[in-house]
């Protein structure tokens, strides 16, 4: 029994999102009566390609292991999504995806996490997270011009330097584009000049979005990123990710399950650390083999 | 109409505003609290207008335009006397010194203790290391300044007699040690902006492939502006008035006295005096015993410290800034040379 969907009537700018065309020709087709609508189309087994493996991963701060033996593909060309109660160390497996979990004091990693079949840990650090990239639970906008926060992504690692030199053409239209593809730019298009914290909480987590995206990832991690959202901005956030879905890797973390059931192709429940189950999500949603899954999804507890 | 019952307002209803809280539902306790904070406001706004107002009225009295462009002399007569032309130079050269060696070296001390501060034990160190320069009274640090810059090795510094002695005392001599007055102050504010930064903005910049150092440059340095801005201009302010290192390290001579020919080099090397000496001179605690004089150059050195203050405000914070210092509300801001 899939979770009751609450339908969000979405007028569809075209211009909002230039998702590409889906084949049935609508993103937004009327779901069947009783049967809850996913976004986008099944993908393409054959299109589908592992890009990271976490195996038997255990996760410590300090003395208290958060996450324990986890073992989870990151695939390029479907949505991974990881759901589970508060604490149950979802946040904390997909910090450890880009090594932000280094910077918490204590943080520590038993296993194996892989990027292309390379350990993560020998990579270079600030390569890796170019590669793969990360947007917070809390919009967290540099306190600098909508325009600068995404040049800054844009850029190596300073920004373009000049006050003229740095609206290149180029540089302009990678950030119009980012920003686009964020569902930011019509709102923010006559003053890319303004404080990025002059914006709304939800056009603030937009911009996160566009940085995010901006630097062209590999891997893009949203945790529980439309927490502060409205439905509005939730719904084109929706549609972008199963847009990038074919040329980006995506692990959401979500707390709402419609969510995870609306975008996510697989799912990881996750409680107390350990990975209860993992499946396609229609998978876990209607026939969650374990009974924990059962209950989460459910409402029992969580 | 009467079925739906609702009709567009012909205009905007009254809006209903809380009026001013009277204080005499409050306990007793909380209204005597509360006035005795209140008076102590006004208590001190009171007597910074006292201050202003004071050395305006005083000090114009005796200004005279001759007196900002006249060199000092020792003479008895006050028309004679001459002016405070040396002195102006002197505190605007200890001032340009005291900063520049201050300004990047407590941002660089700030950022390593709040950024880095690994091994704990020496952040701890250099923290301590703060606080006891901040703690001790500039005459102690002048008198260290002058055991010092007598050493031979630093000779450059200052004038050397014809036997080889050092005589320690310059405008470098003077200007270093005044960057130990400002130094405490910069750091602490600096330091202090930099904790209040949240990790959530380090942690976005290191997510999106930057290091550290560029998330510093980049991120966080321009972010505090405002605060290292107002760090500095604390630390000028202290720098500005303080006496004692200058009548210690400066030399005390009235007038700015080079070394040798070398233009600026010279200069530096050389002794002179500053605002706060040429007071305390003209004071009649002083030699000079020309309270007129003590008085105009009193209000000078005061308006200085405002000027400066409101400069480094309005370079550093640029002009986005909300920010509203005393200048701002004078309408300093619409002045031509600030725009």
């Amino acid at each position: 029994m899939p979770p009751p969907v609450r339908r969000i009537a979405v007028d569809r700018d075209p211009q909002i999102v230039p998702a590409r065309q889906l084949p049935n020709g609508s993103a937004i087709a009327p779901a069947p009566a009783g049967e809850a609508r996913r976004r986008g189309e099944r993908p393409d087994p054959a299109s589908v390609i592992e890009r990271m493996r976490v195996e038997s991963v255990w996760l410590a701060y300090g003395e208290n292991w958060v996450v324990r033996d986890v073992t989870l593909p990151v695939r390029r060309g479907e949505v991974l999504a990881l759901i589970g109660a508060s604490g149950s160390g979802k946040t904390t497996l997909l910090r450890s995806l880009n090594r932000l979990t280094e910077i918490t004091a204590g943080g520590a990693r038993a296993g194996r996490i892989t990027l292309d079949g390379q350990e993560i840990h020998e990579l270079e650090v600030n390569d890796l997270r170019r590669r793969v990239s990360m947007v917070f639970q809390q919009p967290n906008p540099f306190p600098m011009s909508i325009y600068d926060n995404v040049a800054y992504a844009l850029a190596e690692q300073r920004p373009p330097r000049g006050r003229r030199r740095r609206r290149t053409p180029e540089l302009e239209e990678a950030t119009e584009d980012a920003l686009r593809r964020a569902g930011l730019w019509e709102e923010v298009a006559g003053d890319l000049d303004r404080s990025a914290l002059r914006l709304s909480g939800g056009q603030q987590q937009r911009l996160c979005i566009a940085r995010a995206l901006a630097a062209e990832p590999e891997v893009l991690l949203l945790d529980a990123h439309c927490a502060a959202l409205d439905p509005i901005s939730t719904a084109t956030i929706e549609e972008l990710i199963v847009s990038l879905r074919d040329s980006v890797a995506i692990v959401i973390v979500t707390h709402n399950l419609q969510q995870a059931f609306r975008v996510a192709d697989h799912v990881a429940f996750m409680h107390l650390g350990e990975l209860v189950e993992y499946g396609s999500s229609v998978q876990v949603f209607d026939r969650p083999s374990q009974q924990r899954t059962r209950d989460y999804i459910s409402g029992a507890f969580g | 109409m009467e079925a739906g019952g609702l009709v567009a307002a012909p205009s905007p209803p009254v809006a209903v505003r809380p009026g001013r809280q009277s204080t005499a539902a409050w306990p007793l306790a909380d209204r005597i609290g509360y006035w005795l904070c209140w008076a102590t406001g006004v208590a001190l706004c009171l007597i910074a207008v006292g201050i202003v107002v004071f050395m305006l009225v005083k000090g114009i009295s005796y200004l005279r335009p001759a007196l900002f462009v006249e060199h000092p002399s020792a003479s008895l007569h006050q028309s004679q006397s001459g002016g405070f032309l040396d002195p102006i130079e002197g505190t605007l050269i200890i001032t340009a010194i005291g900063t520049l060696i201050a300004a990047p070296t407590g941002v660089a001390l700030a950022v390593w203790m709040s950024e880095y501060g690994r091994p704990t034990p020496l952040a701890r160190a250099v923290e301590s290391a703060i606080d006891v320069i901040a703690g001790v009274p500039s005459i102690v640090l002048a008198i260290f300044g002058l055991l010092v810059f007598s050493e031979s090795f630093l000779g450059f510094l200052s004038q050397n007699a014809a036997n080889g002695s050092v005589y320690g005392r310059s405008f470098f001599a003077a200007g270093i040690i005044m960057s130990l007055i400002a130094l405490p102050l910069i750091v602490g504010s600096t330091r202090e902006a930099l904790t209040q930064i949240p990790d959530r903005v380090r942690e976005a910049s290191y997510a999106l492939g930057k290091s550290r150092a560029s998330t510093i440059r980049w991120v966080l340095l321009p972010s505090i502006r405002p605060d290292i801005a107002s760090g500095i201009a604390l630390g000028m302010g202290r720098i500005i008035g303080d006496t004692a290192i200058i009548t210690i390290l400066l030399g005390f001579t009235l007038t700015t006295q080079g070394v040798g020919h070398a233009p600026v080099l010279g200069t530096l090397r050389g002794t002179g005096s500053t605002l706060t000496s040429y007071v305390y001179y003209n004071s009649p605690a002083g030699e000079g015993n020309a309270p007129q004089k003590a008085y105009a150059a009193a209000f000078v050195l005061l308006m200085l410290v405002l000027l400066l203050n409101a400069l480094v405000t309005r370079l550093t914070v640029g002009r986005s800034s909300n920010r509203v210092g005393l200048l701002r509300v004078l309408g300093f801001w619409r002045l031509p040379w600030t725009r």
